[in-house]
């Protein structure tokens, strides 16, 4: 696989559209219509038309004034276009149906959809949902898109760790070994090296099938100590601590013991079928000297990694974030409470501790006053979903991003979150089940994130150049690229 | 230390098919017939358990439909479609939404805290209860690992007097009496339902669940029977303040509440020469007077204060604009804590507490425990019709209700409740759930986190 955008068609028979299309009996097979629609919506299989590709469809609307709407031009009368109304199953106030469908349509074409949807906000009336990018009226010359930088550093401390620059600003989020599938772990770790940036091995172990990547994994130390050993932490260049993580701030994890096979079991030197807590917090860690201790620990056994320290958003985030640098992190990776991939209880994804959105300002105007913020690399991620949300998530001061479920839902995860129910996944992605993990190739899985990536880059360079930037680093913290839209 | 309380869930699996979010659309017509046809692929198998209710006109698959969209994708024909039942979204109101409902069902059902996968659905705040978060702790300050650990996180509270201070006379021995306690298990008692089908069965149902948990249920006059009787330590006789102090229903019960009334204090003073015993709480409506009405009846030398809002969480004022319980009681709380009268007497709220998060959020705000209603109901399948109010059938048939099942679906429902309120407890940090109350500190309000943070960066007024 080389690192190229290549169309990758869904692995259903029917992709999700906006507008659904109906080929009525009427319909004599005259192919007028192949030619009356320049989507690709309608195509001859055989002697016969094939079932409408409606997912392209980009409705009545905009066909009628091109002159292209099939169900005028069609002479036997046998075609209709209407809103589908299967998108009202779809989705969610985070994740509409058009933020799915788009990121699906990315995924495959590495490009916008054509389709009239809205890929750059979810419908959740708050944070990232009601801010939008500010430009300046007049900009002093034009940038080449050639010319614009999207890199960013993650080593600014200046210290004897590796210099590490990655080429998007985003890296992956930990999905442990038997969470998902172990194509899914190769697929995204495969986009992540073509894009020369990371994936992350979670909390499970780190699988031999990562090897191959390892340059451009993060291995992680959790609070279960699972798989962690002196060999996985010296593989790597950046390890990460997760102290806690968004989805479930503030608790612990349980490995039911089903799910703990043979394999599992094996990663994580514990006995199959018996299960598994991760606790919370760290019993090893109730203050920044303990943790400093831990980071001690780690650079003593790769003394050029870098650490991150990943965190939750509780009311205090600004004294956590600076407790973390001082005691010697790379990286303060900042998760907030309505991400997540993995299975966690309704009530923590809501209630516990404060969105990304109102964390990033928060510690980085702390980190800024007390500083340091130079010295040290501030990532976000808890509800990263699109293109637009990167670049306000750095506007509000974040140097970078964690990207999980949208990496999931270029896979064609449809966000039903029955992750954890029966075998797993219907989609084949957060399964360990063999027959249900075959549905999805590396080749496939690995060039659809690809893919999606591809898109978010061209729209963040896009939109570097309406700000008149050079590069994302510049945009870090200019909340003066931002307009709120309850606010004048 | 004490035996570690735990409630013990059974499942307990609905009697009537629920009424499901998807609305499976099937148009036999043009099917090919295939042998291997998507359906015999669903890995949940909800069309092989297909069952429809002609009486009820529910269809089974609405309900078990995990919404992956498999089989609506890879049917060759297409022939599958779906969208949302509308029954699901004509459940309930404008505040007992679907969810929360459906929600209730599960843990009614199953005992289990709700979890799912690939983060949060919901809006990124909302009105009532939905414009707070709890806090977490990591690192810098102390954690509690509740659930998995080793950390015994309490939530027993006390109800009753708690006395500001204790006299000793010359000899060294106290000079007053400690004035009686009621410790419940679980800050959470079994109030009147505002509506539904409540026979026999309903009530046998909640006294046995209220048993089963070691809590506390209201009963009025027009409830109480004789087949109450086994129940009394039970129950929370809420009566008239005149009624007569050798009433049946009042014999062998540790707590009776009576309504607010302006000579409640002449009244509650009969009632405890009578019994000294019974602890003695007021029902007072939350409305703006509310808290000078709690400062006084505290130092008139009430022991318990019971402020109860509307069945939606709404005070009782005339106007366009109540506020949420959550403020009003906020309101009440710190005026009794400006007033330094705040630890003599216990507040109980209630109204509009509807998920397991709104107990623990209303103790925040300044309840010591809260009183539960419709919860209830829907822990015994209620759908939230009303049809009961205007004297049609019930759907669900509670009048039918077995008691025993009825009393395990609610204990299934508390344990649930009780388990997600160690898991908020445990990630604030706090072991006890009686310094949960009135900790602001542990919360995150909307209100706050926009002024700090968008409004600083945007400056000026919101719109």
């Amino acid at each position: 696989m080389t690192a190229e955008i290549k169309k990758t068609a869904s692995r259903f028979r029917h992709t999700i559209g906006k507008y659904r299309v109906v080929r009525g009996r009427q319909c004599k097979s005259c192919a007028g219509c192949v030619v009356t629609c320049p989507h690709g919506v309608h195509f001859k299989a055989g002697a016969r038309m094939g079932t409408p590709r409606d997912y392209l469809c980009v409705g009545p609307d905009i066909c009628k004034q091109h002159g292209t709407y099939c169900v005028e031009k069609c002479p036997n009368a046998a075609l209709s276009v209407a809103i589908n109304p299967q998108i009202k199953a779809l989705g969610d106030f985070r994740w509409t149906a058009e933020l799915l469908m788009s990121t699906w349509y990315q995924a495959e074409t590495g490009e916008l959809p054509t389709v009239d949807m809205e890929y750059r906000v979810g419908n959740s009336g708050g944070g990232f949902d009601k801010l939008r990018l500010k430009y300046p009226e007049t900009l002093p010359s034009e940038i080449a898109a050639d010319d614009i930088d999207t890199s960013i550093e993650l080593n600014k401390r200046e210290d004897n760790a590796h210099r590490i620059t990655i080429s998007l600003p985003l890296y992956q989020g930990g999905m442990s070994f038997g969470s998902v599938s172990d194509n899914t772990m190769i697929s995204r770790a495969k986009a992540a090296m073509l894009w020369n940036t990371f994936g992350c091995t979670g909390e499970g172990g780190y699988p031999e099938f990562l090897y191959p990547f390892d340059r451009h994994m993060i291995t992680q130390v959790a609070t279960g100590l699972f798989g962690v050993k002196e060999e996985t932490v010296q593989r790597v260049r950046i390890v990460e601590f997760k102290y806690a993580q968004g989805a479930k701030p503030g608790l612990g994890g349980h490995l039911l013991g089903d799910k703990v096979t043979e394999r599992v079991a094996k990663m994580r030197e514990a006995v199959r079928g018996s299960a598994l807590f991760s606790p919370f917090p760290f019993h090893s860690v109730y203050s920044v000297e303990d943790h400093k201790k831990h980071v001690d620990w780690i650079k003593a056994m790769n003394p050029k990694a870098l650490v991150s320290v990943k965190v939750s958003t509780p009311a205090d985030v600004d004294m956590v974030a600076i407790g973390s640098y001082y005691a010697g992190a790379h990286i303060v990776h900042l998760d907030g409470s309505y991400g997540g991939t993995g299975a966690a209880p309704d009530i923590a994804k809501k209630n516990i501790a404060m969105p990304i959105e109102y964390a990033i300002p928060k510690v980085h105007r702390f980190l800024v006053e007390e500083g340091v913020r130079d010295r040290v690399t501030l990532i976000a991620s808890g509800g990263i979903r699109t293109a637009h949300d990167i670049l306000k998530a750095i506007a509000l001061g974040a140097d970078g991003v964690v990207e999980g479920t949208a990496g999931m839902v270029a896979l064609e995860c449809t966000r039903c979150s029955s992750c954890e129910s029966g075998r797993g996944c219907p989609r084949g992605i957060a399964t360990t089940d063999p027959e249900l993990a075959e549905m999805m190739t590396v080749e496939w899985g690995a060039q659809r994130v690809y893919n999606l990536y591809a898109s978010w880059r061209k729209q963040i360079v896009a939109e570097l150049r309406k700000l008149g930037m050079r590069s994302i680093r510049e945009l870090v913290g200019r909340t003066d690229c931002l307009r709120h839209l309850d606010y004048n | 230390m004490p035996k570690k309380y735990h409630i013990k869930p059974t499942p307990a699996a609905p009697r009537f098919i629920p009424v499901g979010r998807s609305g499976i659309i099937d148009w036999e017509e043009d099917c090919l017939k295939c042998t291997t046809c998507v359906k015999k692929r669903c890995l949940y198998d909800v069309y092989k358990n297909r069952a429809y209710d002609a009486r009820t006109l529910v269809d089974s698959i609405d309900y078990q439909c995990k919404n992956c969209f498999s089989c609506i994708q890879n049917c060759p024909r297409g022939v599958l479609s779906k969208t949302i039942n509308p029954e699901f979204l004509r459940m309930g109101d404008a505040y007992w939404k679907p969810d929360i409902i459906h929600n209730t069902w599960f843990q009614a059902e199953t005992g289990r805290i709700p979890v799912s996968g690939a983060g949060y659905r919901g809006p990124f705040s909302g009105p009532g209860f939905d414009a707070m978060w709890t806090d977490m702790s990591e690192i810098v300050r102390p954690t509690r690992d509740g659930i998995h650990g080793r950390e015994y996180i309490s939530t027993a509270i006390d109800i009753g007097r708690k006395q500001h201070h204790i006299e000793f006379d010359a000899s060294g021995a106290a000079r007053i009496e400690m004035p009686p306690l009621v410790e419940i298990p679980l800050p959470v008692i079994f109030n009147p339902l505002p509506f539904g089908n409540i026979g026999i069965s309903v009530t046998l149902s909640m006294a046995a669940a209220a048993r089963q948990i070691g809590g506390l249920m209201y009963v009025t006059p027009e409830t109480y029977a004789p087949f109450l009787k086994p129940f009394m330590s039970q129950l929370v006789p809420l009566i008239p303040a005149d009624m007569d102090v050798n009433a049946p229903m009042l014999q062998g019960v540790r707590m009776v509440e009576l309504h607010y009334a302006p000579d409640i204090l002449a009244q509650v003073q009969r009632l405890k020469s009578h019994c000294s015993e019974r602890v003695v709480s007021i029902r007072v409506p939350l409305n703006p007077d509310a808290k000078t009405i709690t400062a006084a009846l505290t130092r008139g030398g009430v022991e318990v204060v019971h402020l109860f809002a509307d069945y939606r969480g709404n005070e009782f004022v005339d106007g366009d604009s109540p506020r949420f319980v959550k403020d009003a009681l906020r309101d009440v709380h710190t005026h009794l804590v400006n007033e330094c009268i705040r630890d003599e007497v216990t507040l109980i709220v209630s109204g509009g507490i509807a998920l397991a998060e709104h107990l623990p959020k209303a103790i925040i705000c300044g309840a010591d425990g809260a009183a539960i209603d419709l919860p209830l109901l829907i822990a015994l399948e209620c759908r939230v019709c009303k049809r009961c109010v205007t004297g049609k059938s019930c759907p669900v048939e509670l009048q039918n209700l077995d008691p025993a099942y009825g009393a395990q679906r609610i204990v299934n429902l508390m344990c649930s409740w009780w388990s997600q309120l160690i898991e908020l407890m445990g990630a604030m940090g706090i072991r006890d759930v009686r310094r949960v109350r009135g900790e602001a500190g542990r919360a995150m309000f909307f209100e706050d986190l926009e002024r700090d943070t968008f409004g600083a960066i945007f400056g000026g007024q919101s719109k």
